[in-house]
């Protein structure tokens, strides 16, 4: 079982989508990777061998920022936003959307599920 | 769509000579009034504060290194919306 970064990879898929399991690679950084190591793109997790595995793992740790680390640099700039109470940073604490989408319909997504407000008439039946 | 980098940040020129001569100490500290929201903050402008106008009133913000790449009208919230009220007349 290949495990690169904590992750353990799903051993069945192509190697390019295989990678895009990990948080902070995509489809291009996966390709970019394995074009650097040499490992054909359609290439199997399970068949990887263990220098080829270690090739990936070399080039995910010098080059990129996965997981973990990823997950808190993105916090902290979220953090960085709220502390200076800045317009984003504002949104960001009503959990509303931030980049000037319109919220009189829609961003169910950043506000939760509806919550219905008791004695508002449905429309008129026409 | 972002700001061309070849025109580099955009500040009010007289804004941006104030900040200057008050770095400088030709002119005392005070707190600039300004109507300027759209002026981008540059470094020079840290630790001075600005009263920014919201469309009502000025709004004090004290700019912190933080800040810095930020517009002046982001620290200045036009709108005031506290919510919906909560008692309904049944």
């Amino acid at each position: 079982m290949a495990r690169i970064s904590g992750i353990d990879l799903p051993k069945n898929k192509r190697g390019e989508i295989g990678l895009t399991y990990i948080f902070g690679i995509g489809r291009s950084t996966a390709q970019y990777i394995l074009g650097k190591a040499g490992i054909d793109f359609s290439k199997k997790v399970n068949e990887w061998n263990d220098e080829e595995l270690s090739q990936i793992r070399n080039i995910i740790t010098n080059e990129f920022k996965v997981e973990g680390q990823l997950r808190s640099e993105v916090q902290m700039s979220i953090k960085r936003l709220l502390d200076i109470a800045c317009y984003r940073g504002l949104r960001h604490r009503k959990g509303l959307p931030v980049r000037g989408q319109r919220t009189r319909t829609n961003s169910r997504t950043r506000k939760g599920k509806r919550k219905t407000v008791a004695g508002k008439k449905k429309a008129p039946k026409k | 769509m972002a700001r061309s980098i070849k025109k580099g940040p955009y500040v009010q020129a007289k804004l941006e000579g104030k900040v200057e001569s008050m770095n400088e100490g030709k002119a005392k500290k005070t707190v600039m009034k300004t109507w300027s929201r759209r002026s981008t903050i540059t470094p020079d402008f840290v630790g001075h504060t600005f009263a920014v106008h919201n469309g009502n009133k000025f709004i004090p913000v004290y700019v912190t290194e933080f800040m810095v790449g930020h517009k002046l009208g982001e620290f200045a919230p036009t709108r005031n919306f506290k919510g919906h009220s909560s008692k309904k007349i049944a």
